[in-house]
């Protein structure tokens, strides 16, 4: 064995080995930041963090009820735009569209997908806050419900091009219409990869804050309705997060402990879904 | 019946469909599908029209001024700029070897179940909501770098203009770090799919004259992949450009330039989400629009080119990021 081929082995190894490296320390700082949540989050999460108010500023103790219950309403109003939207859009695409025309809606949808979202809350500002003057429920839920919009479309058109051509043919070939196919047996079909779609996008606008600052804002009181300020578990890890109390920053780790469980929850359920519905794809 | 017979051919067809629905059907799904048009257009033109006094003030000098002074009215992104674009490309210099690294192990080494798991776990990161980003940055990331990391790199390279000066702990380095978690997810899961796209007749064929696994694999594979990596680079930089929370909360908040990477700084989102609601006065809110505009239109023409590159390379729209 020459020294160049024992070289140029040690350089194989080495390199390879250190791409190796390079996903285990990526695949590490998920489990870091899972252990260190569940680590000083599961420390300082008790019952009352569920059902109390946030206490007073200065007193030790109290909860995020509000903020929970918050986000539940934040992301009810956000569904009740995107959802809409985002299944009727991929169904167009997937079902009625022309070549062009959803290759162009394709397209501005993966756009607003990469849109900052810090940005949407200014659309909703400027829409909702600005004309009415306060900040409320309906200018958070709108600035979560336009970024749903993006993953429901592309998730839906997925799961309905899953399905097979048989089907539809099957269908067509009984007699039944174009819209009557689609509704009864083609989106039925797809329908456990739709929700797990809606899923995702629910688990992912829940964990945003940026749009929410200055559109839901945030309340340390029950919401006075749809139309006023509303807390939501982010904003509070967020203004928790960065405060001076002690007692504080254990709550954020208890909020952030709740939210990211949710979202993972939501992510590593979607997973096994679809991964089931994977032998229905191979009919 | 005789209106009918009067009816030319395809307007039969039409009456036909729409007693079945299947226009109406259409014609529903069309419209949610170009409303998603008609948001993008309208999100683009709110956001312009409510900046129109910081364009007429100031005009192009708002992207040159040094000075923010809400207080006297004088308004100048360049700070902002600045600490925006140095935190994401000191996050792509850390993200982008370890991303193609971890790509690399994951298309070429690892079989592909666990190749598999391990990206889904790595997906996982993604999800992760960024403020939960931001408060480990406060409480982990910068303590180690103002004990740990920032001394050493004061001591072994101090005498660069990047490590010089006091050290905070929250800092442009801060950003950029945080920033490099957070994006390197997307670098991986998109090369990794460019990178399985590869024909595994490259591979053999370079195995076959006698290179070693990773000549193969650097010299063959990735730069048959290259302008896919490439368009995954650029996917994250949007990302990086456009991400508030964790940014916010670790970089220090102060609009200055400073060649140090241990100094405070300040970014785009980061203004915008911090100032946004204690802003008095039409024209520093508009100011703070301008600045969301400029934000937008950026990521917006980064992600455009990156999504056009990866259209081209693996022939299907990446649903990822």
């Amino acid at each position: 064995m020459s020294l160049r081929t024992g070289w140029r082995k040690i350089v194989n190894v080495v390199m390879l080995s250190l791409t190796g490296v390079c996903a285990l320390f990526t695949v590490s700082a998920l489990f870091f930041i899972l252990g260190y949540l569940v680590y000083y989050g599961g420390k300082s999460l008790n019952w009352a963090f569920f059902v109390n108010l946030p206490a007073p500023v200065g007193e030790a103790g109290g909860g995020m009820a509000n903020a929970i219950v918050g986000s539940g309403k934040l992301l009810l109003l956000a569904s009740l735009l995107g959802v809409p939207i985002g299944f009727l859009g991929g169904v167009y695409l997937a079902e009625f569209g022309g070549r062009t025309f959803c290759f162009i809606v394709r397209y501005i949808t993966d756009l607003l997908n990469g849109a900052p979202s810090i940005v949407m809350g200014i659309f909703a500002y400027t829409i909702i806050v600005i004309p009415m003057r306060h900040f409320s429920a309906f200018a958070g839920g709108m600035a979560l419900g336009v970024m749903m919009i993006p993953i429901a479309v592309r998730t839906t058109e997925e799961s309905l091009r899953a399905v097979p051509l048989v089907l539809r043919e099957g269908a067509l070939a009984l007699g039944a219409s174009k819209w009557k196919t689609v509704a009864t047996v083609v989106v039925p079909a797809a329908i456990r990869g739709i929700v797990t779609g809606i899923m995702l996008t629910l688990a992912r606008v829940a964990g945003e804050t940026a749009p929410l600052l200055f559109t839901a804002f945030s309340n340390r009181f029950w919401s006075q309705g749809w139309n006023q300020p509303i807390a939501s578990l982010p904003v509070m890890i967020y203004t928790y997060g960065l405060s001076a109390y002690d007692d504080w920053h254990r709550q954020a780790w208890a909020a952030g402990l709740v939210l990211l469980a949710l979202v993972l929850a939501a992510n590593i359920g979607a997973r096994f879904v679809v991964s089931r519905g994977i032998s229905f794809r191979r009919v | 019946m005789v209106d009918r017979a009067r009816l030319s051919g395809r307007a039969r067809q039409f009456m036909q469909k729409l007693r079945h629905g299947d226009e109406v059907a259409h014609l529903i799904t069309l419209l949610a599908a170009a409303s998603i048009i008609v948001v993008t257009v309208m999100l683009v033109y709110q956001l312009f029209i409510n900046c129109a006094l910081p364009r007429h003030k100031f005009g192009f000098e708002f992207f040159l001024g040094r000075t923010w002074d809400p207080v006297s009215g004088d308004f100048g992104a360049l700070p902002f700029i600045y600490g925006t674009l140095v935190s994401s490309a000191l996050a792509l210099l850390l993200a982008v070897p370890l991303g193609v690294g971890a790509a690399i192990f994951l298309s070429e080494l690892a079989p592909p179940r666990i190749s598999n798991y391990l990206t889904f776990v790595i997906e996982l990161l993604a999800a992760v909501p960024s403020v939960i980003y931001g408060v480990l940055g406060i409480f982990v990331l910068v303590p180690v770098l103002r004990t740990v990391v920032m001394p050493f790199l004061k001591h072994t390279l101090g005498f660069l203009p990047f490590f010089k000066g006091p050290i905070y702990g929250v800092s442009m380095l801060a950003g950029g770090v945080v920033l490099a978690i957070m994006i390197v997810p997307f670098i991986i899961s998109v090369s990794r799919e460019v990178l399985l796209a590869v024909p595994v007749e490259q591979r053999e064929a370079a195995l076959a004259v006698g290179a070693t696994k990773w000549e193969s694999t650097w010299q063959v594979v990735v730069p048959f992949a290259r302008v896919g990596i490439m368009a995954s680079v650029f996917l994250a930089l949007a990302r990086a450009l456009g991400e508030t929370m964790a940014v916010t909360m670790v970089i220090g908040n102060d609009p200055k330039i400073n060649a140090s990477l241990f100094a405070p700084a300040y970014s785009i989102a980061a203004v915008i989400a911090n100032e946004f609601t204690e802003a008095t006065g039409d024209l520093y809110l508009q100011a703070l629009i301008e600045l969301g505009l400029v934000l937008f239109l950026v990521t917006i023409v980064i992600n455009g080119l990156a999504r056009l590159v990866i259209i081209a390379t693996t022939q299907k729209g990446a649903t990822q990021g």
